[in-house]
């Protein structure tokens, strides 16, 4: 596995959140989400450091890293797409949607694109099931997506 | 305390507040079929992750069937253990976890001693009704362990083993659902974790998912090689289980038929790894006075406690994981070692053979001691001074392969010079074995007066950590003593704070000792196996002539002849090695 360098400041700041859940193994999930929070992701190398900050074995912060699927190894894309797959979006064809940037980009849900320019994730309703079927680019909000749309999207990024 | 009283198969019981229905039933001789249950009695071992619902029992007025490992047992209670409910309960779970298992039974390594299969006979499981996919993942051979996790039935014996009991952490469950496995961190094989290769996991696994690395066919193509001689060792271990391989009670000695088995299996020398562990005496039992005498002369430069060496599970864990402390160890081979590096230079020069003419085989109850013959620094010019070591399962399986009725077998002797032996490297088997030997013979070299009493019932047992004070004569030596690597840990924190006392500590990564080895025959959870085994291992001791290491006249002869002094400067370049911080190797 080729070994990143992590930033020195971000790694210091993981470190401080150990400290602020007293090392306490109970609390791995909550640093562990912090430490999303901080690297946009969990890569083995931040895992390793969690593992000894916190006196765990690595292999079982990594045991617990892949069974909450809301932590990603791989990093997001500089674009992170998300679907929305709440009930509303679903039932007006979010599906569908999903299929086509899958389809435009060839990775699955999860994944990154090659050139790292997009993610594709998927989310619970984002509360704006009024614009159904709803996806989010960063910050940017799509509503109303038909699957015609995808590519206009995609092409406004690229 | 409170105690409760319950009906189980119509029988009255009375048991303390607390108990599980399943150990309830069993003081009324009722078995409860568990599979990934397990529990040792005495060791810190318990696995009950309720998780294959074998063991489910009807309880009155209960909706749902309960999982007698995990549920507690209540006042009034009626429980019924075998009906139909129950057993048909039972056999749908088979059915389940037999549908995502291969059905290679046939040519599976675990075959015949499977907790799996013999669990899917019981219920008379004759066809598998549900079919769908099956889990693949990719095989990982280490020099050591194999896994084949399609057989994994997710019981986390083995996590709790690596976890709770050793402390290693290399296994955890990992991804969800059907995915879920058992693996290292980021799946990485077990070569390139931190892995011991204690084999715990090994030896309480359910299934064939784990098991050993068999070396077996490599020694028969040896035998049959005209152009080598193939010298064989085996363990003080392995002679106190191998008879429960073939059907004896456990803890019956079959030191003499052993001998015979490996002579008509056509090994041209059979010798006895004993030798070299009256030798490890010698070498380490210098090293501890010379370290004590330096010590307590009040040179800071000399650490003390000194640690025990012969376990090579036990070397892995603290290179990896205390790799500030690597001047601490006694520089010491193990026995396995040590053998190898006389046998290929000592008694090469006897046979008047080259060292790439002779394959030195070791039988042992251990499978870290097939990784630790593969280290570089146990190798001339590529050519490993121990070129196989296989466990006592294989050497059992061996026996089978060739049809000889071990039970019938004549006793025979070991070879000289490298079959003679002592009590003391007899006991080398058991947990406070090794201190004890290295007791025996330091406080004779050290006083010059002769031990009145040999037997050192205060270094004897099976509590996880002991410790007890030997007066060497007016010098009172403080001893300490752990089996299991959690107990290790334990020690070594200590050191590491500065408030260890000790001055000589041994420590064996299997709980028990070599006994309990990864290597040795399954014990299924019966911890009085190993008991059984201890005071085998302590009979054979008693009923050597010679019980002290620096007795054992060949080895007086090898340092005459050949070595010189113990910790001289032959003896260091044979006998010593040195250690290395892995915890780099495994950073990821």
């Amino acid at each position: 596995m080729a070994k990143i360098k992590l930033p020195a400041a971000k790694v210091e700041e993981l470190k401080g959140v150990c400290v602020k859940f007293n090392r306490d193994g109970g609390e791995l999930i909550n640093v562990l989400h912090a430490a999303q929070e901080l690297f946009g992701y969990l890569p083995a190398e931040v895992q390793e450091l969690v593992a000894n900050e916190m006196n765990l074995s690595i292999a079982h912060v990594y045991g617990v890293v892949t069974f909450y699927s809301f932590f990603s190894m791989i990093p997001k894309g500089e674009h992170p797409i998300s679907i929305c797959m709440g009930t509303a979006c679903y039932v007006r064809g979010a599906e569908k949607v999903l299929d086509e940037f899958k389809r435009h980009l060839d990775v699955k849900v999860g994944e990154t694109t090659e050139d790292g320019k997009f993610s594709i994730s998927c989310l619970r309703c984002v509360g704006a099931c009024g614009l159904a079927p709803v996806v989010t680019v960063g910050e940017k909000v799509f509503g109303r997506v038909a699957p015609e749309d995808v590519k206009g999207i995609l092409e406004e990024y690229s | 305390m409170e105690i409760v009283q319950l009906t189980i198969d119509n029988k009255k019981v009375v048991v303390e507040k607390g108990t599980t229905i399943l150990e309830a039933a069993k003081t009324i001789g009722v078995d409860i079929p568990t599979l990934c249950h397990m529990k040792l009695h005495d060791t810190n071992f318990e696995n009950k992750p309720g998780g294959c619902r074998v063991c489910v029992v009807e309880v009155e007025g209960r909706r749902n069937l309960a999982p007698a490992c995990k549920s507690e047992c209540d006042e009034g209670m009626n429980i019924n253990t075998h009906s139909v409910r129950v057993v048909n309960a039972r056999r749908t779970v088979m059915e389940l976890i037999l549908s995502d298992h291969p059905f290679d039974c046939l040519v599976c390594a675990k075959s015949g001693d499977c907790e799996l299969q013999s669990m899917a006979q019981n219920l008379g499981i004759r066809e598998i009704r549900y079919q769908g996919e099956k889990n693949k993942y990719k095989s990982d051979e280490s020099p050591a362990i194999i896994r084949e996790m399609e057989k994994c039935i997710m019981c986390r014996r083995c996590e709790t083993s690596c976890n709770k009991v050793q402390t290693v952490g290399t296994l955890s469950a990992i991804n969800r659902g059907f995915e879920s496995v058992v693996a290292p961190a980021f799946e990485m094989d077990l070569d390139h974790s931190n892995c011991t290769f204690c084999g715990q996991c090994v030896a309480v696994c359910p299934t064939g998912a784990l098991t050993e690395r068999d070396s077996s066919s490599k020694v028969m193509d040896a035998i049959v090689d005209p152009t080598k001689t193939v010298i064989v060792n085996t363990a003080p271990a392995v002679r106190a289980a191998l008879g429960e391989e073939f059907g004896m009670e456990a803890g019956t000695l079959v030191t003499g038929k052993m001998v015979s088995a490996l002579r008509k299996l056509g090994f041209d020398h059979v010798f006895d790894t004993d030798f070299a562990a009256d030798l490890t005496i010698m070498e380490e039992g210098t090293e501890l006075l010379g370290r004590l005498g330096k010590h307590l002369a009040g040179d800071k430069d000399v650490k003390l406690p000194i640690l025990t060496s012969c376990c090579p599970g036990w070397v892995n864990f603290f290179e990896h994981q205390f790799p500030d402390m690597l001047d601490i160890p006694s520089t010491a081979k193990s026995p396995q070692q040590m053998f190898g590096a006389i046998a290929k230079t000592y008694f090469a020069d006897q046979l008047e053979k080259k060292r790439e003419e002779i394959v030195v085989v070791s039988v042992m109850p251990c499978l870290a001691k097939k990784y630790e013959c593969s280290r570089d620094e146990f190798k001339v010019d590529g050519d490993p001074d121990v070129n196989l070591s296989i466990s006592t399962r294989e050497l059992a399986q061996m026996i089978r392969n060739a049809n000889l009725n071990f039970e019938a077998l004549e006793d025979d002797d070991f070879d000289q010079p490298m079959g003679e032996s002592t009590g003391a490297a007899v006991i080398f088997g058991t947990t406070g074995g090794v201190i004890e030997a290295a007791v025996r013979t330091a406080y004779e070299v050290h006083t010059k007066k002769s031990l009145e009493r040999l037997d050192f019932e205060e270094l004897r047992g099976m509590e996880g950590i002991r410790s007890a004070t030997i007066d060497f004569d007016g010098l009172p030596v403080n001893i300490g003593i752990a089996h299991g690597l959690g107990n290790a840990r334990k020690l070594l924190e200590d050191i590491r704070a500065g408030k260890s006392e000790f001055h000589a500590i041994e420590i064996m990564a299997c709980p028990g000792g070599c006994i309990g080895g990864g290597g040795q025959p399954y014990h299924h959870g019966d911890v009085e196996v190993l008991k059984k085994r201890q005071s085998a291992i302590y009979q054979e001791d008693k009923g050597k002539v010679l019980r002290k290491s620096h007795e054992n006249p060949f080895i007086q002869k090898l340092y005459k002849e050949f070595l010189g002094e113990p910790c001289g400067e032959k003896s260091h370049e044979l006998l010593h090695t040195h250690y290395y911080d892995k915890k780099k190797k495994t950073e990821i």
